[in-house]
């Protein structure tokens, strides 16, 4: 029995060590490489700029239609719960600091991993099975240099204003619902958030959050897309591997950085 | 540069062992590639001429031996020195290897926008005729997409010369292509070497192909130089395993059957 617990235990150690720990310390030296390589990504901008189109131009349209009905929702829930308190004109506050603080960063952070951070493994991934990034290696052209960071980049620059403009749109949302539908006093809507809102600390930590949370999906989508297997179900794993693990990161490092920059306070 | 080299080979793998991992893939492995020639690496899939092609191009290192291009050791270079030496050689992959997200143009233009401060206009024509060498200057604007495989190969040709490169490596450059598509590119490969004044590797199992094209042949099988001769040598060779690969007979020193138990007992076991 005690056998049977030791092997079980000695099962699970090794595999952690040798699958998750070897593969972190991976990433890891995959990083420092990257960032050692950054030069050509800001000394040839171009190169960053385009990527910053398709990671967050291309990505607009979820993020504001998103923000726009988180924003109704809130609007919808929010007056629900301050009409109990007769509150109801603490709406703008609650609207603009649930989504400053908190789903900006969170559902955009979300939604970036899904639709640019899975694009960008896939996209590396294939030109790794395509062997394109072996040829651009035998052109004396490093692809973490050329291909890899532009991409890491392009995703960290582009996080933090996807997630201000998902904030921006869901404020909007909520005044659509609360002020033009449901009729809560304007003039109380928007003085109350102006004067409830901090710039230091809450959306400045907004924005750290989004920049925090861009280079997380920026590193696993690079990172995820570099190590894929090149092969088709290599490419396939890779991708969902990036979306689940972006996902559950953006959720853990959300409750560290939420508790780090609110507590108590 | 190229004073420096004393011989007249300008590839020279000597004594050169490397296995991944635990499999033994090339086992003492001796080779040379003189300057202007072209030279066939033959052998059936899997024997490891791929792999040897990356130890020539020093992105993977031997466990043994030397490789030298021009006359310096490839494993003991920089990371500095290897960059410059790639950018005189030329690699042609399997499918190509195109950069699906740029226009055939851009694909050739490539290496001169990252390696040269050349103005666009001049890059604009010297791109053009690389294309035109190859019979594609009319593609240039088609994406990777929009190609034929055989045209895939030839932009990829062009893409690879664009620098003037004094060695040319091709990886199975026959693979995929009709009848026509592989006159061409065969063709290509002769005329580009003759005219560029440089020296080529062609790994491939097209044996037909092959033997018309190229000066010298090194047959390989299972990570061994088996017999290196001309062509007319290798027709004529009386090693079994080279005739069987050479005339494409099914079953000989390599097997039809994979080694597997008696099929009689594996039939009536259970």
């Amino acid at each position: 029995m005690s056998n049977r617990v030791t092997e079980l235990l000695r099962e699970l150690g090794s595999r952690m060590v040798d699958g998750w720990v070897w593969r972190l310390g991976f990433a890891c030296r995959f990083l420092w490489r990257l960032l050692a390589e950054s030069g050509t990504s800001f000394r040839r901008f171009h190169l960053t700029f385009r990527e910053i189109y398709f990671a967050g131009v291309l990505s607009l349209v979820i993020i504001l239609v998103s923000g726009l009905f988180v924003g109704m929702v809130l609007g919808l829930q929010g007056y629900d719960t301050l009409a109990r308190y007769g509150s109801s004109e603490a709406l703008g506050v609650l609207v603009s600091l649930s989504l400053v603080r908190e789903l900006g960063p969170v559902v955009a952070g979300l939604l970036f991993a899904s639709r640019a951070g899975s694009a960008i493994t896939a996209e590396i991934g294939l030109m790794k099975a395509t062997e394109q990034l072996s040829a651009m290696e035998m052109m004396a052209v490093d692809p973490i240099a050329r291909v890899v960071a532009p991409r890491f980049w392009g995703g960290v620059l582009s996080m933090p204003l996807l997630a201000a403009l998902f904030s921006a749109m869901g404020v909007f949302g909520g005044y659509l619902v609360g002020v033009r539908l449901i009729g809560v006093d304007e003039g109380s809507f928007w003085s109350q958030m102006q004067s409830a809102v901090d710039f230091r600390e809450d959306i400045v930590n907004g924005i750290i959050k989004s920049f925090v949370f861009g280079v997380a999906v920026a590193w696993i989508a690079v990172f995820e897309g570099y190590d894929a297997p090149p092969t088709a179900e290599g490419v396939s794993g890779a991708t969902t591997r990036t979306v689940v693990t972006s996902s559950l990161a953006i959720l853990a490092l959300d409750f560290v950085l939420t508790a780090l920059m609110f507590r108590g306070a | 540069m190229q004073d420096a080299v004393a011989t007249s080979n300008l590839v020279e793998v000597e004594n050169v062992t490397f296995s991944y991992d635990e499999r033994r893939v090339l086992e003492n492995i001796n080779l040379v590639v003189p300057k202007g020639k072209v030279v066939a690496i033959m052998g059936l899939s899997g024997c490891g001429k791929t792999t040897l092609l990356r130890l020539i191009g020093g992105a993977l290192a031997p466990d043994k031996g030397e490789v030298r291009v021009a006359g310096k050791a490839v494993s003991r270079m920089s990371d500095r020195e290897l960059f410059a030496l790639r950018r005189r050689m030329g690699m042609l992959f399997q499918f190509g290897a195109l950069f699906t997200d740029s226009s055939s143009f851009d694909n050739v233009a490539f290496q001169m926008r990252e390696h040269t401060r050349l103005p666009e206009s001049l890059i604009r024509d010297l791109g053009l005729m690389k294309l035109q060498a190859v019979g594609l200057r009319g593609a240039a604007d088609l994406m990777p997409s929009e190609l034929s495989g055989g045209m895939a190969r030839r932009v990829a040709l062009a893409r690879s010369i664009a620098l003037d490169p004094m060695l040319m490596m091709y990886d199975e450059p026959f693979t995929g292509l009709d009848p026509v598509s592989l006159g061409v590119v065969s063709q290509l490969i002769r005329r580009l070497n003759d005219e560029l004044g440089a020296t080529s590797i062609v790994v491939t199992h097209d044996v037909a192909e092959a033997l018309e094209l190229v000066d010298y042949v090194y047959y390989m099988a299972a990570g061994k130089v088996e017999f290196h001769g001309t062509p007319e040598e290798v027709r004529a060779a009386r090693l079994p395993s080279l005739h069987q690969f050479v005339y494409g007979e099914p079953d000989g020193p390599v097997p039809f059957h994979y080694p597997a138990p008696e099929y009689g007992q594996e039939l009536l076991a259970q």
